[in-house]
């Protein structure tokens, strides 16, 4: 399997423009998996985590429970969550999301509470004094304030997702992690260089793009350093 | 026969709990693996980021080189290094002891920085050396968060050791990565439980860890759990 240094063998260099060009449809196809497998992930996450993150902030006696469960799912290796998970539902994108889920939620959740934490009491008060009723203020008033560190967490937790997306290729998933696992088996080194370097991109693009918006909903944040 | 009765049998069969193959080889040869590592990344981690910290210098390179690290797939890195060194050891080594380094690094620099400024002005009136400040004042105070750093770092190549079987190394990811080349559901499985087994006692350990490494006068101070999360939510 490891040829190298065979004496006439060919050197493979660490890219191969002729590979790469011959590819191009195989390289947007696993981009566009990817893409796809970390925004389902990161939106179910955000569907779970609102509510759950909600609830865990209004009501302290849910705080631990919450956080233990969601820690222990986020120290569980991806490999082995998505191994306990196969026997269930199989080699499967639904056994992929699952997985990938999970690892969201500790750090959104987390990042909820500590939003609405920082949430100042004054604020609240004026609200309530206005009229709000509880799930207005918590909508209109809670959750903009809240924002810069809920989307700190969905920064967070979507890079992490990119990253994770790779090892889901083990499962017969995996995106640009196909394209990786490729490189290891076949041991030829431009679709691991094609594969890392777009995922990389991918986390970097995600991670600016994400900066982006969160200035464009909280403009009053502007000018003081959030993330 | 039920899937869990066949888990179990897996377990209780004793051809599992022998040899090179068996659960306790393949359990030593993941921690001791993960603990090198670990040993290794603290190593290069813990000067720079502590020196950075210290000095006050170069905070930009302390925390994005966590945002870089968490950008870098970890079963990349590994293929990686299989290109540069091969199969077998160091490939995974290599691998671990590189995405063990920065959440230590940017840790240790955030913890450094968190010391209060009166502290160390106060160290330096009552006429400490700098290097006595360092010791004496900063490193203790800054101790948590180091520690929350190391911790970070363990678990995550506790977890990543579960990959090193994909480049001919042993570990518990043995019985994952074999259970589904072979499609041996229970095998998968049964090796699944006892890596997310030991991930967990791994956390639960640094955690209680941390708590011990913690100086007294710092105990029950609901700052640190503030620092610990801003420093999270913003790495």
């Amino acid at each position: 399997m490891l040829a190298t240094g065979v004496v006439g063998a060919v050197e493979d260099p660490w890219i191969r423009w002729s590979w790469v060009s011959g590819h191009i449809p195989v390289i947007r196809d696993a981009l566009t998996q990817h893409i796809e497998l970390t925004v389902i992930a990161v939106g179910i996450g955000l569907l779970i985590a609102i509510p759950l993150g909600l609830l865990a902030w209004e009501l302290r006696l849910l705080r631990g429970p919450v956080f233990s469960l969601t820690g222990i799912l986020y120290t569980i290796p991806s490999l082995a969550l998505f191994a306990i998970l196969i026997p269930f539902t199989g080699l499967t994108v639904l056994t992929a999301e699952i997985g990938l889920v999970s690892y969201t939620l500790l750090i959104l959740i987390r990042n909820i509470v500590v939003g609405m934490d920082a949430v100042p009491p004054d604020i609240r008060e004026a609200a309530r004094g206005m009229g709000y009723r509880p799930l207005a203020e918590v909508l209109r008033v809670d959750l903009p304030l809240a924002l810069p560190a809920i989307m700190a967490g969905i920064r967070i937790a979507t890079v992490t997702t990119i990253g994770l997306v790779t090892v889901t290729a083990l499962i017969g998933e995996g995106g640009l992690g196909s394209l990786i696992l490729d490189g290891l088996i076949r041991d030829f080194k431009t679709p691991l260089v094609v594969g890392t370097l777009l995922s990389v991109a991918l986390a970097i693009v995600a991670d600016v793009g994400l900066s982006g918006a969160q200035r464009l909903l909280t403009p009053w944040s502007r000018g003081r350093s959030t993330a | 026969m039920s899937f869990i009765g066949q888990v179990l049998q897996w377990f209780l069969d004793g051809s599992h709990w022998q040899g090179d193959f068996g659960i306790p080889n393949r359990l030593f040869e993941h921690v001791s693996m993960s603990a090198e590592s670990l040993v290794a990344a603290a190593l290069i981690a813990l000067p720079i980021g502590v020196t950075l910290g210290h000095i006050g210098r170069g905070g930009n390179l302390a925390i994005n080189v966590s945002n870089v690290g968490r950008a870098v797939p970890s079963f990349a890195l590994l293929v990686f290094a299989v290109q540069l060194v091969g199969i077998g050891f160091w490939p995974a080594f290599i691998a671990l002891v590189a995405l063990g380094i920065p959440p230590i690094v940017t840790n240790s620099y955030i913890g450094m920085r968190e010391v209060d400024a009166d502290v160390r002005e106060a160290a330096k009136g009552m006429g400490m050396r700098d290097r006595a400040v360092l010791w004496q004042v900063e490193l203790p105070i800054a101790a948590p968060l180091i520690m929350a750093g190391v911790r970070t770092s363990a678990v995550n190549i506790v977890a990543t050791a579960t990959l090193a079987a994909l480049v001919a190394w042993g570990g518990l990811g043995r019985f994952i990565v074999d259970g589904l080349a072979q499609r041996d559901t229970v095998q998968l499985f049964a090796g699944a439980l006892l890596v997310a087994l030991l991930s967990i006692a791994v956390e639960l350990s640094l955690t209680a860890l941390q708590r011990i490494t913690t100086s007294e006068g710092l105990r029950n101070e609901t700052r640190i759990q503030e620092v610990r999360s801003t420093s999270l939510s913003a790495a």
